[in-house]
Protein backbone atom coordinates (compact mmCIF):
# COMPACT_ATOMS: atom_id res chain seq x y z
CA UNK A 1 0.00 0.00 0.00
CA UNK A 2 1.02 3.54 -0.88
CA UNK A 3 0.22 6.31 1.17
CA UNK A 4 3.28 8.30 0.36
CA UNK A 5 3.02 11.56 -1.85
CA UNK A 6 -1.01 11.31 -1.31
CA UNK A 7 -2.50 14.48 -2.99
CA UNK A 8 -5.86 14.41 -1.04
CA UNK A 9 -6.03 11.11 1.01
CA UNK A 10 -9.24 10.82 -0.93
CA UNK A 11 -10.11 6.43 -1.08
CA UNK A 12 -10.15 6.85 -5.09
CA UNK A 13 -7.04 8.09 -5.08
CA UNK A 14 -5.79 5.56 -2.67
CA UNK A 15 -7.28 3.15 -5.30
CA UNK A 16 -6.04 4.43 -8.12
CA UNK A 17 -2.29 4.89 -6.86
CA UNK A 18 -2.72 1.36 -5.47
CA UNK A 19 -3.80 -0.25 -9.04
CA UNK A 20 -6.97 -1.35 -8.54
CA UNK A 21 -9.00 -0.63 -11.33
CA UNK A 22 -11.62 1.60 -9.75
CA UNK A 23 -15.36 1.98 -10.21
CA UNK A 24 -16.90 5.25 -9.86
CA UNK A 25 -20.64 5.76 -10.44
CA UNK A 26 -23.40 9.06 -11.15
CA UNK A 27 -25.46 10.73 -8.49
CA UNK A 28 -27.42 13.14 -9.65
CA UNK A 29 -28.88 15.24 -7.09
CA UNK A 30 -32.70 15.78 -7.16
CA UNK A 31 -34.53 19.11 -8.17
CA UNK A 32 -36.00 19.04 -4.41
CA UNK A 33 -34.90 19.78 -0.94
CA UNK A 34 -34.77 15.83 -0.12
CA UNK A 35 -31.71 14.27 1.43
CA UNK A 36 -33.68 11.05 1.13
CA UNK A 37 -33.22 10.71 -2.38
CA UNK A 38 -29.34 11.56 -2.33
CA UNK A 39 -29.05 8.97 0.82
CA UNK A 40 -31.09 6.20 -0.92
CA UNK A 41 -29.36 5.90 -4.33
CA UNK A 42 -26.03 6.22 -1.58
CA UNK A 43 -27.30 2.53 0.01
CA UNK A 44 -27.86 1.17 -3.39
CA UNK A 45 -24.47 1.70 -4.72
CA UNK A 46 -22.53 2.01 -1.24
CA UNK A 47 -21.07 -1.87 -1.54
CA UNK A 48 -19.99 -1.83 -4.92
CA UNK A 49 -18.04 1.57 -5.81
CA UNK A 50 -15.32 3.63 -4.65
CA UNK A 51 -16.87 7.14 -5.34
CA UNK A 52 -19.87 8.43 -6.72
CA UNK A 53 -20.03 11.92 -8.84
CA UNK A 54 -22.33 14.39 -7.77
CA UNK A 55 -23.32 16.32 -11.17
CA UNK A 56 -23.56 19.90 -10.78
CA UNK A 57 -26.69 21.66 -12.04
CA UNK A 58 -26.31 18.88 -14.84
CA UNK A 59 -27.58 19.64 -18.49
CA UNK A 60 -27.95 23.18 -17.40
CA UNK A 61 -31.12 21.82 -14.96
CA UNK A 62 -31.58 23.75 -11.08
CA UNK A 63 -31.12 20.74 -8.90
CA UNK A 64 -29.59 20.38 -5.41
CA UNK A 65 -26.36 21.87 -4.74
CA UNK A 66 -23.72 19.86 -5.31
CA UNK A 67 -21.66 20.76 -2.37
CA UNK A 68 -24.60 19.54 -0.44
CA UNK A 69 -25.32 16.52 -1.86
CA UNK A 70 -21.27 15.95 -1.78
CA UNK A 71 -21.76 16.61 2.46
CA UNK A 72 -24.83 13.93 2.53
CA UNK A 73 -22.91 10.83 0.23
CA UNK A 74 -20.02 11.26 3.27
CA UNK A 75 -22.67 10.89 5.69
CA UNK A 76 -24.13 8.06 3.66
CA UNK A 77 -20.33 6.59 3.93
CA UNK A 78 -19.96 7.17 0.11
CA UNK A 79 -16.91 9.33 -0.68
CA UNK A 80 -18.18 12.24 -3.43
CA UNK A 81 -16.67 13.17 -6.42
CA UNK A 82 -18.30 17.02 -6.48
CA UNK A 83 -18.74 18.20 -9.74
CA UNK A 84 -17.93 22.24 -10.38
CA UNK A 85 -19.03 23.58 -13.79
CA UNK A 86 -17.91 27.36 -15.66
CA UNK A 87 -21.35 27.47 -16.61
CA UNK A 88 -22.77 29.30 -13.24
CA UNK A 89 -19.73 30.69 -11.03
CA UNK A 90 -16.94 33.10 -11.38
CA UNK A 91 -13.24 31.99 -10.36
CA UNK A 92 -14.32 34.01 -6.69
CA UNK A 93 -17.62 31.44 -6.11
CA UNK A 94 -15.42 29.02 -7.45
CA UNK A 95 -12.39 29.63 -4.78
CA UNK A 96 -14.66 29.48 -2.35
CA UNK A 97 -17.19 26.52 -2.83
CA UNK A 98 -13.37 24.24 -2.79
CA UNK A 99 -12.68 25.85 0.58
CA UNK A 100 -16.08 24.78 1.60
CA UNK A 101 -16.04 21.23 0.20
CA UNK A 102 -12.57 21.09 1.98
CA UNK A 103 -13.78 22.01 4.78
CA UNK A 104 -16.44 19.51 4.47
CA UNK A 105 -14.36 16.69 3.96
CA UNK A 106 -14.73 16.68 0.09
CA UNK A 107 -11.22 15.40 -1.71
CA UNK A 108 -12.22 14.63 -5.14
CA UNK A 109 -13.24 17.34 -7.72
CA UNK A 110 -14.42 16.92 -11.21
CA UNK A 111 -13.87 20.34 -12.95
CA UNK A 112 -16.08 20.57 -16.34
CA UNK A 113 -17.07 23.58 -18.83
CA UNK A 114 -20.64 22.56 -18.16
CA UNK A 115 -23.47 22.08 -21.24
CA UNK A 116 -24.44 25.31 -22.27
CA UNK A 117 -27.67 26.72 -20.06
CA UNK A 118 -30.16 26.65 -23.48
CA UNK A 119 -30.07 22.81 -22.44
CA UNK A 120 -31.48 23.59 -19.58
CA UNK A 121 -34.59 24.85 -17.44
CA UNK A 122 -33.23 28.33 -17.43
CA UNK A 123 -32.30 28.73 -21.13
CA UNK A 124 -33.26 32.93 -20.23
CA UNK A 125 -30.60 33.22 -17.85
CA UNK A 126 -26.93 34.74 -18.25
CA UNK A 127 -24.22 32.20 -18.05
CA UNK A 128 -20.55 32.60 -16.05
CA UNK A 129 -17.71 31.24 -18.19
CA UNK A 130 -15.48 33.21 -16.32
CA UNK A 131 -12.76 30.67 -16.66
CA UNK A 132 -12.63 27.74 -18.74
CA UNK A 133 -12.21 23.66 -17.35
CA UNK A 134 -8.34 23.38 -17.77
CA UNK A 135 -8.35 27.25 -16.02
CA UNK A 136 -10.25 25.42 -13.44
CA UNK A 137 -8.24 22.63 -12.96
CA UNK A 138 -4.62 25.04 -13.05
CA UNK A 139 -6.49 26.67 -10.58
CA UNK A 140 -7.23 23.65 -8.08
CA UNK A 141 -4.12 22.41 -8.48
CA UNK A 142 -2.17 25.71 -7.39
CA UNK A 143 -4.32 26.14 -4.48
CA UNK A 144 -3.69 22.52 -3.39
CA UNK A 145 0.12 22.39 -4.51
CA UNK A 146 1.09 25.98 -3.99
CA UNK A 147 -1.45 27.28 -1.44
CA UNK A 148 -2.35 29.99 -3.42
CA UNK A 149 -5.76 31.48 -4.85
CA UNK A 150 -6.06 32.54 -8.22
CA UNK A 151 -4.44 36.12 -7.62
CA UNK A 152 -1.51 34.82 -5.91
CA UNK A 153 -2.48 35.51 -2.55
CA UNK A 154 -1.53 32.73 0.00
CA UNK A 155 -3.96 30.30 1.25
CA UNK A 156 -3.41 30.92 5.39
CA UNK A 157 -5.20 32.16 8.19
CA UNK A 158 -2.84 34.54 9.18
CA UNK A 159 -1.14 37.32 7.37
CA UNK A 160 2.15 35.45 6.64
CA UNK A 161 1.31 32.27 8.22
CA UNK A 162 1.65 28.62 7.01
CA UNK A 163 -0.25 27.83 4.33
CA UNK A 164 -3.66 25.52 4.80
CA UNK A 165 -4.34 24.37 0.98
CA UNK A 166 -7.12 22.06 0.08
CA UNK A 167 -6.42 18.86 -0.10
CA UNK A 168 -7.73 17.48 -3.36
CA UNK A 169 -7.78 14.75 -6.37
CA UNK A 170 -8.63 16.74 -9.35
CA UNK A 171 -10.60 15.36 -11.95
CA UNK A 172 -11.28 16.08 -15.26
CA UNK A 173 -13.88 14.98 -18.13
CA UNK A 174 -12.66 13.68 -21.73
CA UNK A 175 -14.45 13.06 -24.79
CA UNK A 176 -13.02 11.06 -26.71
CA UNK A 177 -16.39 11.03 -29.43
CA UNK A 178 -16.07 14.83 -30.06
CA UNK A 179 -14.05 16.39 -32.60
CA UNK A 180 -11.91 17.93 -34.08
CA UNK A 181 -11.50 13.73 -32.90
CA UNK A 182 -7.61 14.28 -33.62
CA UNK A 183 -7.60 17.22 -31.31
CA UNK A 184 -9.20 15.30 -28.17
CA UNK A 185 -6.01 13.29 -26.83
CA UNK A 186 -4.15 16.74 -26.98
CA UNK A 187 -6.72 18.81 -25.22
CA UNK A 188 -6.36 15.61 -23.08
CA UNK A 189 -2.62 16.68 -22.77
CA UNK A 190 -3.60 19.87 -21.80
CA UNK A 191 -5.83 19.03 -18.89
CA UNK A 192 -2.94 16.83 -17.81
CA UNK A 193 -0.34 19.56 -17.64
CA UNK A 194 -2.45 21.65 -15.98
CA UNK A 195 -2.70 19.71 -13.42
CA UNK A 196 -5.98 16.80 -13.75
CA UNK A 197 -4.97 13.40 -11.55
CA UNK A 198 -7.68 11.31 -12.78
CA UNK A 199 -9.76 11.32 -16.21
CA UNK A 200 -13.80 10.23 -16.28
CA UNK A 201 -14.75 9.93 -20.19
CA UNK A 202 -17.87 10.59 -22.28
CA UNK A 203 -20.06 7.25 -22.28
CA UNK A 204 -18.77 4.70 -24.87
CA UNK A 205 -21.12 3.61 -27.16
CA UNK A 206 -18.75 2.98 -29.83
CA UNK A 207 -15.88 0.75 -28.87
CA UNK A 208 -13.41 1.46 -31.88
CA UNK A 209 -13.28 5.10 -31.20
CA UNK A 210 -12.90 4.96 -27.58
CA UNK A 211 -9.46 2.28 -28.27
CA UNK A 212 -8.45 4.54 -30.61
CA UNK A 213 -8.45 7.20 -28.38
CA UNK A 214 -6.67 5.35 -25.96
CA UNK A 215 -3.77 4.08 -28.44
CA UNK A 216 -3.07 7.21 -29.16
CA UNK A 217 -2.98 8.72 -25.27
CA UNK A 218 -0.47 5.71 -24.70
CA UNK A 219 1.55 6.81 -27.87
CA UNK A 220 1.80 10.03 -26.53
CA UNK A 221 2.84 9.60 -23.17
CA UNK A 222 -0.87 10.86 -20.86
CA UNK A 223 -2.21 7.24 -19.71
CA UNK A 224 0.95 7.02 -17.33
CA UNK A 225 -0.09 10.67 -16.10
CA UNK A 226 -3.49 10.27 -15.34
CA UNK A 227 -5.94 7.67 -13.93
CA UNK A 228 -8.57 6.96 -16.68
CA UNK A 229 -11.84 5.59 -15.83
CA UNK A 230 -13.76 4.81 -18.64
CA UNK A 231 -17.36 6.33 -18.90
CA UNK A 232 -20.73 3.63 -19.45
CA UNK A 233 -24.15 4.52 -20.07
CA UNK A 234 -26.38 1.72 -19.81
CA UNK A 235 -29.64 2.06 -21.75
CA UNK A 236 -32.29 0.42 -21.70
CA UNK A 237 -34.45 1.78 -24.54
CA UNK A 238 -34.59 2.90 -28.13
CA UNK A 239 -36.39 6.43 -27.24
CA UNK A 240 -33.39 6.97 -24.41
CA UNK A 241 -30.88 5.97 -27.06
CA UNK A 242 -32.34 8.24 -29.78
CA UNK A 243 -32.70 10.88 -27.25
CA UNK A 244 -29.45 11.00 -26.04
CA UNK A 245 -28.38 11.03 -29.87
CA UNK A 246 -30.17 13.69 -30.54
CA UNK A 247 -30.45 16.25 -27.38
CA UNK A 248 -27.15 15.30 -25.20
CA UNK A 249 -24.40 17.65 -26.36
CA UNK A 250 -21.22 15.14 -26.85
CA UNK A 251 -23.27 11.86 -27.25
CA UNK A 252 -22.21 9.78 -29.99
CA UNK A 253 -24.62 6.60 -30.64
CA UNK A 254 -23.43 5.18 -33.77
CA UNK A 255 -26.30 3.59 -36.12
CA UNK A 256 -25.96 0.07 -35.24
CA UNK A 257 -26.80 0.72 -31.64
CA UNK A 258 -29.68 2.01 -31.95
CA UNK A 259 -30.59 -1.19 -34.59
CA UNK A 260 -29.59 -3.51 -32.37
CA UNK A 261 -31.66 -1.58 -29.41
CA UNK A 262 -34.60 -1.19 -31.91
CA UNK A 263 -33.99 -5.38 -32.88
CA UNK A 264 -34.10 -6.29 -28.94
CA UNK A 265 -37.13 -8.46 -27.77
CA UNK A 266 -36.35 -7.33 -24.48
CA UNK A 267 -35.00 -3.77 -24.31
CA UNK A 268 -33.92 -3.60 -20.81
CA UNK A 269 -31.59 -7.28 -20.97
CA UNK A 270 -30.40 -5.99 -24.06
CA UNK A 271 -29.11 -2.92 -22.39
CA UNK A 272 -27.46 -4.99 -19.83
CA UNK A 273 -26.00 -7.01 -22.16
CA UNK A 274 -24.62 -3.69 -24.00
CA UNK A 275 -22.83 -2.53 -20.71
CA UNK A 276 -21.24 -5.59 -19.87
CA UNK A 277 -19.90 -5.85 -23.39
CA UNK A 278 -18.50 -2.26 -23.32
CA UNK A 279 -16.96 -2.86 -20.18
CA UNK A 280 -15.55 -6.03 -20.60
CA UNK A 281 -14.03 -4.35 -23.74
CA UNK A 282 -12.66 -1.29 -21.95
CA UNK A 283 -11.29 -3.30 -18.61
CA UNK A 284 -8.61 -5.37 -20.52
CA UNK A 285 -7.34 -2.25 -22.10
CA UNK A 286 -4.46 -0.92 -21.05
CA UNK A 287 -3.79 2.84 -20.48
CA UNK A 288 -8.11 2.30 -18.50
CA UNK A 289 -7.79 2.20 -14.92
CA UNK A 290 -10.88 2.46 -13.75
CA UNK A 291 -14.82 2.64 -15.02
CA UNK A 292 -17.17 5.63 -14.69
CA UNK A 293 -21.01 4.64 -14.71
CA UNK A 294 -23.44 7.20 -15.34
CA UNK A 295 -26.97 5.33 -15.17
CA UNK A 296 -29.14 8.49 -15.18
CA UNK A 297 -32.80 7.21 -14.04
CA UNK A 298 -31.21 3.18 -14.15
CA UNK A 299 -29.40 3.67 -10.87
CA UNK A 300 -30.33 0.41 -9.75
CA UNK A 301 -28.30 -1.42 -12.73
CA UNK A 302 -25.55 0.03 -11.19
CA UNK A 303 -24.82 -2.99 -8.58
CA UNK A 304 -25.63 -6.41 -11.13
CA UNK A 305 -23.45 -4.61 -13.59
CA UNK A 306 -20.93 -4.44 -11.06
CA UNK A 307 -21.37 -7.68 -9.69
CA UNK A 308 -21.27 -9.10 -13.15
CA UNK A 309 -18.08 -7.96 -13.79
CA UNK A 310 -16.76 -9.44 -10.75
CA UNK A 311 -15.25 -5.89 -9.08
CA UNK A 312 -14.78 -5.16 -5.97
CA UNK A 313 -14.15 -1.28 -4.52
CA UNK A 314 -11.11 -1.06 -3.00
CA UNK A 315 -10.46 -0.50 0.53
CA UNK A 316 -7.75 0.83 2.58
CA UNK A 317 -6.21 -1.48 5.35
CA UNK A 318 -7.89 -0.78 7.83
CA UNK A 319 -11.01 -1.76 6.74
CA UNK A 320 -12.24 1.92 7.28
CA UNK A 321 -14.76 3.67 4.85
CA UNK A 322 -14.54 6.88 4.28
CA UNK A 323 -15.94 8.08 7.42
CA UNK A 324 -13.49 6.17 10.08
CA UNK A 325 -16.50 3.62 10.06
CA UNK A 326 -16.08 -0.25 9.91
CA UNK A 327 -17.25 -1.16 6.53
CA UNK A 328 -19.56 -4.16 7.22
CA UNK A 329 -18.74 -5.50 3.89
CA UNK B 1 -19.33 47.39 -38.19
CA UNK B 2 -22.80 47.74 -35.23
CA UNK B 3 -25.70 45.30 -36.23
CA UNK B 4 -29.18 46.11 -35.40
CA UNK B 5 -32.95 44.88 -36.48
CA UNK B 6 -36.09 46.80 -36.35
CA UNK B 7 -38.07 46.24 -33.52
CA UNK B 8 -42.05 44.86 -34.69
CA UNK B 9 -44.49 47.38 -36.09
CA UNK B 10 -46.72 46.36 -33.09
CA UNK B 11 -44.35 46.84 -30.17
CA UNK B 12 -43.01 50.45 -31.96
CA UNK B 13 -47.00 51.10 -32.32
CA UNK B 14 -47.19 50.02 -28.54
CA UNK B 15 -44.24 52.62 -27.23
CA UNK B 16 -45.21 54.85 -29.08
CA UNK B 17 -48.62 55.12 -27.12
CA UNK B 18 -51.08 58.31 -27.29
CA UNK B 19 -47.98 60.54 -28.94
CA UNK B 20 -48.88 62.48 -31.49
CA UNK B 21 -46.45 64.52 -32.76
CA UNK B 22 -43.48 61.58 -33.70
CA UNK B 23 -40.45 61.71 -35.48
CA UNK B 24 -38.58 59.28 -36.70
CA UNK B 25 -34.44 59.37 -36.51
CA UNK B 26 -32.31 57.06 -38.60
CA UNK B 27 -28.51 57.09 -38.88
CA UNK B 28 -26.15 57.45 -41.88
CA UNK B 29 -23.44 54.32 -41.02
CA UNK B 30 -23.68 50.75 -39.36
CA UNK B 31 -27.29 50.58 -39.70
CA UNK B 32 -27.70 51.94 -42.69
CA UNK B 33 -25.46 49.10 -44.04
CA UNK B 34 -27.30 46.46 -42.19
CA UNK B 35 -30.83 48.19 -43.48
CA UNK B 36 -32.32 48.64 -40.18
CA UNK B 37 -31.75 51.95 -39.61
CA UNK B 38 -30.91 54.22 -43.10
CA UNK B 39 -33.17 56.53 -45.20
CA UNK B 40 -35.32 53.44 -46.77
CA UNK B 41 -35.89 52.27 -43.01
CA UNK B 42 -36.80 55.43 -42.13
CA UNK B 43 -39.38 56.44 -45.23
CA UNK B 44 -40.84 52.94 -44.25
CA UNK B 45 -41.26 52.92 -40.96
CA UNK B 46 -43.25 56.26 -41.76
CA UNK B 47 -45.56 55.08 -43.95
CA UNK B 48 -46.36 52.17 -41.99
CA UNK B 49 -47.35 54.47 -39.04
CA UNK B 50 -49.05 56.48 -41.17
CA UNK B 51 -51.50 53.51 -42.57
CA UNK B 52 -51.78 52.35 -38.50
CA UNK B 53 -53.23 56.07 -38.22
CA UNK B 54 -55.45 55.87 -40.84
CA UNK B 55 -57.00 52.55 -40.27
CA UNK B 56 -57.60 53.39 -36.71
CA UNK B 57 -58.55 57.11 -37.42
CA UNK B 58 -56.19 58.62 -34.63
CA UNK B 59 -54.63 61.15 -36.55
CA UNK B 60 -50.57 61.54 -36.14
CA UNK B 61 -48.29 64.15 -37.71
CA UNK B 62 -44.68 61.59 -38.60
CA UNK B 63 -41.65 63.16 -39.80
CA UNK B 64 -38.65 61.40 -40.91
CA UNK B 65 -35.22 62.79 -40.31
CA UNK B 66 -31.72 60.77 -41.32
CA UNK B 67 -28.70 61.51 -39.29
CA UNK B 68 -24.98 61.42 -40.34
CA UNK B 69 -24.02 59.64 -37.38
CA UNK B 70 -26.60 59.24 -34.56
CA UNK B 71 -23.93 58.46 -31.65
CA UNK B 72 -22.94 61.79 -32.49
CA UNK B 73 -24.90 65.06 -31.48
CA UNK B 74 -23.33 67.40 -33.85
CA UNK B 75 -25.01 65.59 -36.39
CA UNK B 76 -28.69 65.60 -34.64
CA UNK B 77 -29.06 69.22 -35.17
CA UNK B 78 -32.02 68.40 -37.86
CA UNK B 79 -33.85 66.36 -34.86
CA UNK B 80 -34.81 68.90 -32.57
CA UNK B 81 -38.44 70.31 -33.04
CA UNK B 82 -41.51 70.13 -31.46
CA UNK B 83 -41.76 66.53 -31.00
CA UNK B 84 -44.13 64.34 -28.68
CA UNK B 85 -41.77 61.33 -29.31
CA UNK B 86 -38.74 60.05 -31.40
CA UNK B 87 -38.32 57.08 -32.67
CA UNK B 88 -34.78 56.02 -32.88
CA UNK B 89 -33.45 54.04 -35.79
CA UNK B 90 -30.08 53.85 -34.30
CA UNK B 91 -27.88 51.79 -32.39
CA UNK B 92 -28.27 51.88 -28.54
CA UNK B 93 -25.77 54.49 -28.82
CA UNK B 94 -27.44 56.55 -30.83
CA UNK B 95 -30.76 56.62 -29.39
CA UNK B 96 -29.11 57.31 -25.93
CA UNK B 97 -27.45 60.35 -27.78
CA UNK B 98 -30.62 61.24 -28.48
CA UNK B 99 -32.20 60.74 -25.31
CA UNK B 100 -29.38 63.14 -23.89
CA UNK B 101 -29.67 65.95 -26.77
CA UNK B 102 -33.42 66.43 -26.27
CA UNK B 103 -34.22 65.59 -22.63
CA UNK B 104 -37.96 67.14 -23.28
CA UNK B 105 -38.76 64.94 -25.66
CA UNK B 106 -39.40 60.89 -25.02
CA UNK B 107 -36.99 58.68 -27.12
CA UNK B 108 -37.65 55.09 -27.91
CA UNK B 109 -35.96 52.39 -29.63
CA UNK B 110 -37.18 51.78 -32.98
CA UNK B 111 -34.01 49.20 -33.45
CA UNK B 112 -32.44 46.25 -31.15
CA UNK B 113 -29.15 46.44 -31.02
CA UNK B 114 -27.29 42.94 -31.34
CA UNK B 115 -23.90 42.58 -32.17
CA UNK B 116 -20.28 43.85 -33.35
CA UNK B 117 -20.18 41.57 -36.62
CA UNK B 118 -19.19 41.19 -39.98
CA UNK B 119 -20.83 41.04 -43.25
CA UNK B 120 -20.24 37.03 -44.31
CA UNK B 121 -22.54 36.61 -46.88
CA UNK B 122 -25.56 38.75 -48.71
CA UNK B 123 -27.64 40.11 -46.74
CA UNK B 124 -26.18 38.18 -43.49
CA UNK B 125 -23.65 39.36 -40.45
CA UNK B 126 -22.12 37.50 -37.75
CA UNK B 127 -20.85 38.32 -34.67
CA UNK B 128 -16.74 38.49 -34.69
CA UNK B 129 -16.15 41.13 -32.27
CA UNK B 130 -17.09 41.37 -28.20
CA UNK B 131 -15.33 44.13 -27.18
CA UNK B 132 -13.23 42.51 -24.73
CA UNK B 133 -10.98 45.74 -24.77
CA UNK B 134 -7.96 43.52 -24.73
CA UNK B 135 -7.80 41.43 -28.67
CA UNK B 136 -5.86 38.28 -28.78
CA UNK B 137 -6.90 36.75 -32.02
CA UNK B 138 -3.46 36.32 -32.77
CA UNK B 139 -3.18 33.40 -30.51
CA UNK B 140 -6.07 32.04 -31.70
CA UNK B 141 -5.21 32.22 -35.88
CA UNK B 142 -7.14 35.49 -36.20
CA UNK B 143 -10.42 33.68 -34.97
CA UNK B 144 -11.96 34.91 -31.86
CA UNK B 145 -12.84 32.62 -28.98
CA UNK B 146 -14.46 34.97 -26.73
CA UNK B 147 -17.69 36.21 -29.07
CA UNK B 148 -17.48 32.98 -31.53
CA UNK B 149 -17.45 30.45 -28.91
CA UNK B 150 -20.49 29.98 -27.42
CA UNK B 151 -18.83 29.91 -23.57
CA UNK B 152 -16.29 31.62 -24.73
CA UNK B 153 -13.17 28.71 -24.09
CA UNK B 154 -9.71 29.84 -24.39
CA UNK B 155 -8.06 26.68 -24.14
CA UNK B 156 -9.67 24.17 -27.01
CA UNK B 157 -12.82 22.67 -28.09
CA UNK B 158 -15.90 21.85 -25.66
CA UNK B 159 -16.95 18.41 -25.33
CA UNK B 160 -20.00 19.07 -27.56
CA UNK B 161 -18.55 20.02 -30.64
CA UNK B 162 -19.87 18.06 -33.42
CA UNK B 163 -18.54 18.09 -36.83
CA UNK B 164 -18.05 21.63 -37.21
CA UNK B 165 -21.35 22.67 -35.09
CA UNK B 166 -21.31 24.17 -31.59
CA UNK B 167 -23.03 21.86 -29.18
CA UNK B 168 -25.78 24.70 -28.33
CA UNK B 169 -27.31 24.65 -32.56
CA UNK B 170 -26.80 22.86 -35.50
CA UNK B 171 -26.67 26.69 -37.37
CA UNK B 172 -23.41 27.98 -35.39
CA UNK B 173 -20.25 26.96 -36.27
CA UNK B 174 -18.15 25.87 -33.91
CA UNK B 175 -15.14 28.60 -33.95
CA UNK B 176 -12.98 26.36 -32.34
CA UNK B 177 -12.93 23.15 -34.95
CA UNK B 178 -11.86 26.51 -37.04
CA UNK B 179 -8.93 27.64 -34.79
CA UNK B 180 -7.70 23.82 -34.88
CA UNK B 181 -8.24 23.10 -38.74
CA UNK B 182 -6.42 26.30 -39.37
CA UNK B 183 -3.76 26.26 -36.90
CA UNK B 184 -3.24 22.05 -38.52
CA UNK B 185 -2.91 23.75 -42.34
CA UNK B 186 -0.22 26.25 -40.75
CA UNK B 187 1.57 23.73 -39.18
CA UNK B 188 1.22 25.86 -35.70
CA UNK B 189 -1.27 23.72 -33.75
CA UNK B 190 1.25 23.21 -31.09
CA UNK B 191 0.98 27.08 -30.44
CA UNK B 192 -1.83 25.96 -28.56
CA UNK B 193 -0.25 24.00 -26.48
CA UNK B 194 0.77 26.20 -23.33
CA UNK B 195 -2.32 26.84 -21.16
CA UNK B 196 -4.03 29.83 -21.93
CA UNK B 197 -4.27 31.69 -18.28
CA UNK B 198 -8.04 32.74 -17.21
CA UNK B 199 -8.51 36.36 -18.88
CA UNK B 200 -9.02 39.37 -16.96
CA UNK B 201 -12.04 40.95 -17.26
CA UNK B 202 -11.51 44.06 -16.35
CA UNK B 203 -11.14 45.56 -20.22
CA UNK B 204 -14.41 44.61 -20.78
CA UNK B 205 -17.60 45.57 -19.59
CA UNK B 206 -16.82 43.58 -16.02
CA UNK B 207 -14.51 46.28 -15.24
CA UNK B 208 -17.86 49.24 -15.34
CA UNK B 209 -18.45 51.15 -17.96
CA UNK B 210 -15.48 51.82 -19.96
CA UNK B 211 -14.29 55.52 -21.38
CA UNK B 212 -12.03 56.20 -23.92
CA UNK B 213 -10.29 59.27 -24.77
CA UNK B 214 -7.66 60.14 -27.83
CA UNK B 215 -4.92 62.58 -28.06
CA UNK B 216 -4.84 63.10 -31.36
CA UNK B 217 -6.96 66.10 -32.83
S1 LIG C 1 -10.30 39.19 -28.57
FE1 LIG C 1 -11.60 40.80 -27.66
S2 LIG C 1 -11.26 42.63 -28.92
FE2 LIG C 1 -10.45 40.86 -30.08
S3 LIG C 1 -12.15 40.22 -31.41
FE3 LIG C 1 -12.32 39.03 -29.52
S4 LIG C 1 -13.68 40.18 -28.18
FE4 LIG C 1 -13.02 41.57 -29.82
S1 LIG D 1 -19.08 23.54 -29.49
FE1 LIG D 1 -17.35 24.86 -30.05
S2 LIG D 1 -18.19 26.94 -30.18
FE2 LIG D 1 -19.70 25.69 -29.12
S3 LIG D 1 -19.25 25.99 -26.96
FE3 LIG D 1 -18.12 24.17 -27.59
S4 LIG D 1 -16.10 24.88 -28.22
FE4 LIG D 1 -17.43 26.69 -28.09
Amino acid sequence: MRTTDLKSGSLLEQALINGHFAVTAEIMPPKTPSASSITKKAELMRPFIDAANVTDNQSAVVRLASMAASRILIESGVEPVMQITCRDRNRMAIQSDVLGASALGIRNILCVTGDHQRFGNHPESKNVYDMDSIQLIRMLKRMRDDGLFQNDEPIANKKNGAPVPPEIFIGAAANPFAFPREYRPLRLIKKVNAGADFIQTQPIFDIDVFRKWVERIIELGIADRCHILAGLTPVRSVTALQYMRDHVPGMHIPEPVIQRMQGASDMEREGFEMAIETCREVIGMPGVHGLHIMAIGWEKIVPEIITALGLTPFRNPAGTDIDGKKDPT
Amino acid sequence: MIVADRKPLDEIIRLIGSARRIAIVGCGECVTVCHSGGEKNVLMLERELRMHSVATGAPIEVSGIVSRRQCDPEFNEDAAGDWDVIVSLGCGAGAQTLAAQFPSIRVIPGLNTRFMGAHTSLMRWEERCAGCGNCSIHLFAGLCPIARCSKSLLNGPCGGSFEGHCEIDRSIECVWQKIVDRLTEDGRLDTLDEVCPPKDWRTSGAGGPRVYTSEDN
